[in-house]
């Protein structure tokens, strides 16, 4: 083991390298860039045994990843956003295949407006596709997420890609001391690839990915996914004690942080959850019972561990770095319909915060602990909103008026 | 292996075994699937069909296949970047003995010409930038068939599909994909028809011998599409040889050749008046003079070639 200063990206491309991904096709796109070029260079230099390949678009890079995986070898790959997007036909297609690998997704907001900052809608864009999903809010985590992510993948009753997720700019290119497991220890850990029978080879013919007549075939195959990837919940528990005990690390598939006697938690995703741990500590000090719970799996969700952790807890204050227009935060109906009609069930709160990368200010997460504990004594549940400052209100009042100002000045040189 | 396709002289040469199945769901008469039945049996099973979504996806329909080697459905627009991730894997498992020479595959894309000339044409033009080892197999049916036949991208300048049903079909011209082939330099590129088996044979021979990404570009009769009888696809095939309208060539060593000279060239009509995408432009003026606009362009085509 060594102790080293990586960014998010340098700590996933680790991963790659530890587990032994043999087969990498490649698109760039912004934050994910280093994570590829990371590789490039390793394997450019024979530090890194392997092959990347850039192809020409993430729905070409995705079919060459399940191809690969499909015909027989070690894969991992990586993007962002819109590339994520772009590839999304064929994520669900690749899952279909049940090909074993992982993906990293480095999260940034979706145009349009377009912009580079991050927040969750790429990922959660994904989230029915097949893919098991981990979303990490450390570097360490990253690293350590990849090597969970190929045992999860390569399991005999899973056989699902994963994605693991990390925020780009709070994470991506942000430096943090990471301990990396050593080679050995890591090889180990993850085992060589097993193919179990997916092969392409003269002699033994297969066909993959056929088409099927009808709805019967399909609904069978396709539940098959789903049963594959909810027995990932019982296979994570007992691979992250496997990690635990082997590296000293615990990463749960929910982190329960300050929730023994909780009367409120923040339930988050993500690197802002690290903020919230901190607000955590501060409302503690100052005799307010609040927490911290972050479910670190996504896909399959891990209801009766949230339900655990949750008994007890009398108000959930739900921040949500996503928005599905229409509906409101992503997090928050999850986890409402793991709670609906539990008993004693805590009133649940619905905060959107930290769109296109916008902070959340310790200030603000004290004021949700707030909010919380009002709506708990009070018994009246605040309608969801969006944490958005006076001050940034009048600032985006002002661009307004330069923009209208503009389009004046435009129209009129056009009379 | 013979030298530069002579292994085929007369159809006494080909093999005896057909080695591909029957009994797939292809409409009668399917010119696509006359292809696949010649070059599968000169390819052989050691290889692996990445398919592109087109009405030969339903060839492999669970648990049933006519292929006897292996095969992988993939999606519209990446079928070569299937073959990418699946020769790159092959190729590492050799590197690393994990895979036997004996047990390597040829990588064959099949694709339709709705995906080869347009939604596909990306993924095409990255796997030749790589040099990707692999054959293309586009069927050209001239249309989206697997959907109704709309017009694609390869539709001919007038025909009527189920987008082109106005008085002058459809508006556009067939783009040139054979062109757009050579323009990346590629090891091998050919023009074929299953009405011309020898010539076929000898291409496929051909193309055996190099390594790279090599194209055959299928002209593929549709009855259901195109609106002609099943029994005349071979004949409609021939017809398309004759008048000049498909050019068999092939694009070696830099140069384009053209392997079968139409010696006196039939006119288009005779093509054209044996399909019912084509029976409105005997209807009208208008309609004669888009006739004599193909014959046009079929001219002014092989005054280039001679
Ligand atoms: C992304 C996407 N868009 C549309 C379709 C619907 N679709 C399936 S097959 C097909 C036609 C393909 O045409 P072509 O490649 O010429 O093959 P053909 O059907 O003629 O055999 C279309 C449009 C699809 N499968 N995927
Ligand atoms: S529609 Fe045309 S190309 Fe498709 S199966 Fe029928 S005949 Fe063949
Ligand atoms: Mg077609």
């Amino acid at each position: 083991m060594k102790r080293l200063l990586l960014t998010g990206n340098g700590a996933a491309a680790w991963g790659a390298r530890l587990a032994k991904a043999e087969y990498i096709p490649a698109f760039p796109i912004t934050p994910q860039t280093e994570i590829i070029e990371n590789l490039a260079a390793w394997i450019d230099s024979s530090e890194m045994p392997g092959r990347l390949v850039t192809l020409e678009s993430e729905h070409s890079m995705m079919t060459a990843a399940g191809g690969a995986a499909a015909a027989g070898v070690r894969v991992f790959s990586a993007t962002s956003s819109q590339g994520l997007l772009y590839a999304m036909e064929m994520l669900y297609t690749v899952a279909g295949w049940r090909v074993p690998f992982v993906l990293v997704n480095v999260s940034r907001a979706l145009s349009a407006p377009i912009t580079l900052e991050p927040d969750h809608n790429d990922v959660f864009a994904a989230r029915d596709s097949g893919f098991i999903q981990i979303h990490c809010s450390t570097c360490q985590e990253v690293v350590d997420a990849v090597l969970l992510a190929y045992r999860l993948a390569e399991h005999p009753d899973i056989r699902l890609p994963v994605m693991v997720n990390l925020d780009g700019f709070y994470l991506s290119f942000t430096r943090e001391p990471v301990t990396l497991p050593d080679q050995q220890g890591a090889a180990e850990f993850v085992g060589g690839f097993d193919p179990l029978g997916m092969a392409f080879r003269a002699g033994a013919p297969l066909s993959q990915a056929v088409a099927v007549l009808g709805g019967s075939q399909y609904s069978y195959f396709r539940y098959q996914q789903h049963l594959a990837s909810l027995q990932a919940l019982d296979v994570y528990d007992d691979l992250e004690r496997e990690f635990f005990g082997r590296f000293g690390r615990s990463h749960p598939a929910v982190e329960a942080y300050r929730t023994d006697e909780a009367e409120m938690v923040f339930l988050m995703t993500g690197s802002f959850a690290t903020k919230a741990g901190n607000a955590v500590d501060a409302l503690r000090e100052s005799g307010i019972r609040a927490g911290l719970v972050r479910p670190r799996l996504l896909r399959p969700f891990p209801v009766r561990r949230l339900r655990q952790v949750l008994r007890g807890v009398r108000g959930i204050a739900v921040i949500d770095q996503n928005l599905s227009v229409g509906k409101g935060g992503i997090l928050y109906t999850e986890l409402a319909s793991a709670l609906y009609g539990q008993e004693n069930a805590p009133v649940l709160l619905s905060f959107i915060g930290g769109l296109g990368g916008r902070d959340i200010s310790g200030e603000e997460f004290i004021g949700i602990a707030r909010v919380t504990i009002d709506a708990i004594r009070s018994g009246s549940v605040p309608e969801p909103r969006l944490l958005y400052t006076a001050d940034e209100l009048r600032h985006i009042r002002k661009l307004q008026a330069i923009a209208s100002v503009q389009q004046e000045n435009h129209c009129r040189n056009h009379e | 292996m013979s030298e530069s396709g002579m292994q085929y002289r007369g159809m006494e040469d080909f093999p005896s075994t057909r080695l591909f199945g029957s009994g797939t769901p292809m409409c009668a008469g399917c010119g696509g699937l006359l292809v696949i039945h010649q070059l599968y049996d000169l390819l052989g099973s050691d290889t692996v069909f990445i398919n592109a979504a087109g009405c030969m996806t339903l060839l492999s329909v669970y648990p049933y296949t006519p292929f006897r080697g292996s095969w992988l459905y993939t999606a519209m627009a990446s079928a070569p970047a299937g073959a990418q991730g699946v020769r790159d894997a092959l190729d590492i498992l050799l590197e690393s003995d994990r895979l036997r020479r004996e047990e390597n595959l040829e990588v064959v894309v099949l694709t339709g010409d709705g995906a080869a000339y347009g939604m596909g044409l990306s993924a095409t033009s990255g796997a030749l930038d790589r040099g990707l080892d692999f054959i293309y197999l586009c069927y050209d049916n001239e249309g989206y068939g697997n959907t109704g036949q709309q017009y694609s991208p390869a539709t001919p300048h007038g025909a009527a599909t189920s987008t082109s049903r106005g008085n002058g079909g459809f508006r556009g011209n067939k783009k040139d994909l054979f062109s757009l082939w050579a323009a990346h330099n590629p090891p091998y590129a050919a023009t074929v028809s299953a009405s011309e088996p020898l010539d076929l044979a000898r291409k496929v021979e051909k193309l055996r011998s190099l390594r790279g990404p090599r194209m055959l570009l299928a002209f593929s009769p549709c009855p259901t599409g195109w609106g002609f009888e099943p029994a005349q696809s071979v004949m409609i095939g021939n017809l398309a040889v004759q008048t000049g309208i498909w050019p068999l060539k092939e694009f070696i060593g830099g140069k384009v050749e053209h392997t079968v000279l139409p010696e006196k060239r039939l006119p288009v009509e005779e093509y054209l008046k044996r399909q019912g995408r084509f029976a409105h432009l005997f209807a009208s003026s208008a309609g004669r003079d888009i006739i004599a606009e193909l014959q046009g362009a079929v001219d002014r085509y092989w005054e280039g070639v001679r």
